[in-house]
């Protein structure tokens, strides 16, 4: 499974960040910085946690899990 | 369960239907709103929507996902009047909508001043249709614009109204902006962001009158005399909940409905978003009793939560969270997580007395319990993991140390590629 980042919609408010600070997090600048774009069986949850939690819905999964 | 009924169709409410169905709910669905519009994204309309040359469409989803992926059946255009918890029915219009499950998320009605209803010229911004019309005002010919009230949304169109070039006025009650929200010291630093950019802010002011001609505002009157000529006045002096129909239905009212830890206000009966105060169990040590909260955040995570916990109440279980806002202020950013009470703030990079770029933390019963931080984007959501893990005082006051060198070295390094590349 892929995280897909929509950089038009990111604004980098950074809810991501607290939710899945592996993953993501938001470089002084304001902007996002992805860490890994795979995303491993055991971040998974709190991978869709950040998905769901982004104010911009700038964030999306692609493909299965185990991809 | 077989139906669940949810009365708000904003982020709340929306949440909350695409939460259950993604679970795998198969009962029945209905979404009740009061407006004509689809569900449709608030924070921009304080914002972006004002200031863009071309208005985004603000709705988060399409006509067709309801009837269709989602299968909700959608109530719009009529607001709930009225609840019945022992009948378990919700009175919508002429219609009577039966429920195994509710979700209260009806939000809140901002607050008017009294004697300007009808006024041109006057406005508030809480749904799409003030935005529209505050939008329009703004462009018209506008050269003045005054705003009532130094909260979030009052500094966000004032922070518009300048980017449109027009002159902007701040009269704010209170001696301090935002004291409540994010504490008496860190209000006088946010005051700094107006004044640094051209907004006349006048605190510890009344308005006595607002000043009519011909059914259009021409200029507010303080307590003290003082005339200030106005084209267009925004009043943003926060909100009511919206419980008014719930008068008569058992229900705890008190600035909200009142619920339990897991968000229940009666059997069967949750709430989520801007009407709904609840004890959140991660600051009752150091603030007791309840809290209500006006933000994005959490609105779309009660929202999912209260409507899982409608269809499947034995799964309930106590909601916490670490509250989130942010607010954009002319060119830069206004983040806080956390809480603002406790007996000490402490600026931890950046200077505030400037009005930014800083960072500042909260500290309470020896924990963390907020941050702040003025265009430091990278900051406070490392803090809000420590807040959300009851951390130490002194685990922030390291965080903080870390972060400041972190930063020093970053600097170094941007310094010498400058170098080698001069």
């Amino acid at each position: 499974m892929r995280i897909v980042v929509d950089w038009d919609k990111c604004t980098g408010m950074g809810m991501c960040e607290s939710l899945a600070p592996d993953v993501f997090e938001v470089d002084d600048d304001g902007s996002l910085i992805l860490h890994t774009e795979e995303v491993s069986q055991d971040q998974e949850a709190e991978v869709r946690e950040a998905v769901a939690a982004c104010p911009t819905e700038a964030l999306s999964l692609e493909g299965p899990i185990d991809a | 369960m077989t139906h669940l009924v949810v009365v708000g169709a904003s982020l709340a409410g929306l949440r909350a239907v695409e939460a259950v169905r993604r679970d795998g709910f198969d009962g029945e669905v209905t979404l009740i709103g009061a407006e004509e519009h689809l569900p449709y994204d608030r924070p921009p309309l304080s914002k972006e929507y004002l200031a863009a040359e071309e208005c985004p469409d603000p709705r988060y989803r399409e006509e067709e996902t309801f009837a269709g992926d989602l299968d909700v059946e959608l109530l719009l255009g009529t607001p709930a009047s009225a609840l019945d918890t022992a009948a378990r029915t919700v009175t919508v219009g002429d219609r009577t909508v039966s429920y195994d499950g509710l979700v209260i998320a009806t939000g809140a009605h901002a607050r008017t001043l009294p004697g300007t209803e009808g006024l041109e010229g006057v406005h508030t911004v809480r749904t799409l249709d003030d935005a529209i019309a505050l939008r329009a005002a703004l462009r018209g010919g506008t050269s003045r614009l005054t705003v009532v009230g130094a909260g979030f949304i009052g500094s966000e169109v004032a922070s518009v109204g300048r980017r449109l070039g027009l002159e902007v006025t701040i009269l704010e009650a209170l001696e301090t902006p935002l004291a409540r929200a994010v504490g008496e010291r860190m209000g006088r630093a946010l005051t700094h962001l107006h004044r640094r950019h051209g907004t006349e802010v006048h605190t510890g002011v009344a308005v006595e009158e607002v000043v009519s001609r011909d059914g259009r505002v021409r200029a507010v009157r303080l307590g003290d005399g003082t005339e200030i000529t106005t084209d267009v006045l925004v009043v943003g002096i926060g909100a009511r909940p919206a419980t008014d129909w719930l008068e008569g239905s058992g229900l705890t009212l008190d600035d909200g409905v009142v619920a339990d830890e897991t968000l229940a206000a009666a059997p069967g009966v949750y709430v989520a978003g801007d009407v709904a105060r609840w004890p959140n169990a991660l600051f009752t040590d150091v603030a007791p009793g309840t809290m209500r909260l006006e933000h994005w955040t959490s609105a779309a995570d009660q929202g999912g939560r209260a409507a899982r916990h409608a269809v499947d109440p034995a799964s309930a279980r106590p909601y916490e969270t670490v509250p989130y806002f942010w607010s954009d202020w002319y060119d830069g950013r206004v983040q806080f997580v956390g809480i603002a009470a406790g007996d000490h703030v402490e600026v931890v990079a950046g200077d505030d007395a400037e009005g930014g770029p800083f960072t500042a933390i909260y500290r309470a019963g020896g924990r963390i319990v907020g941050a702040l931080a003025v265009d430091m984007p990278a900051e406070v959501m490392k803090y809000r993991r420590l807040i959300g893990a009851r951390k130490s005082w002194d685990d922030a006051l390291e965080l903080a140390e870390q972060r400041r060198q972190q930063r020093a070295e970053k600097a170094r390094q941007a310094a010498e590629q400058q170098g080698a590349s001069a």
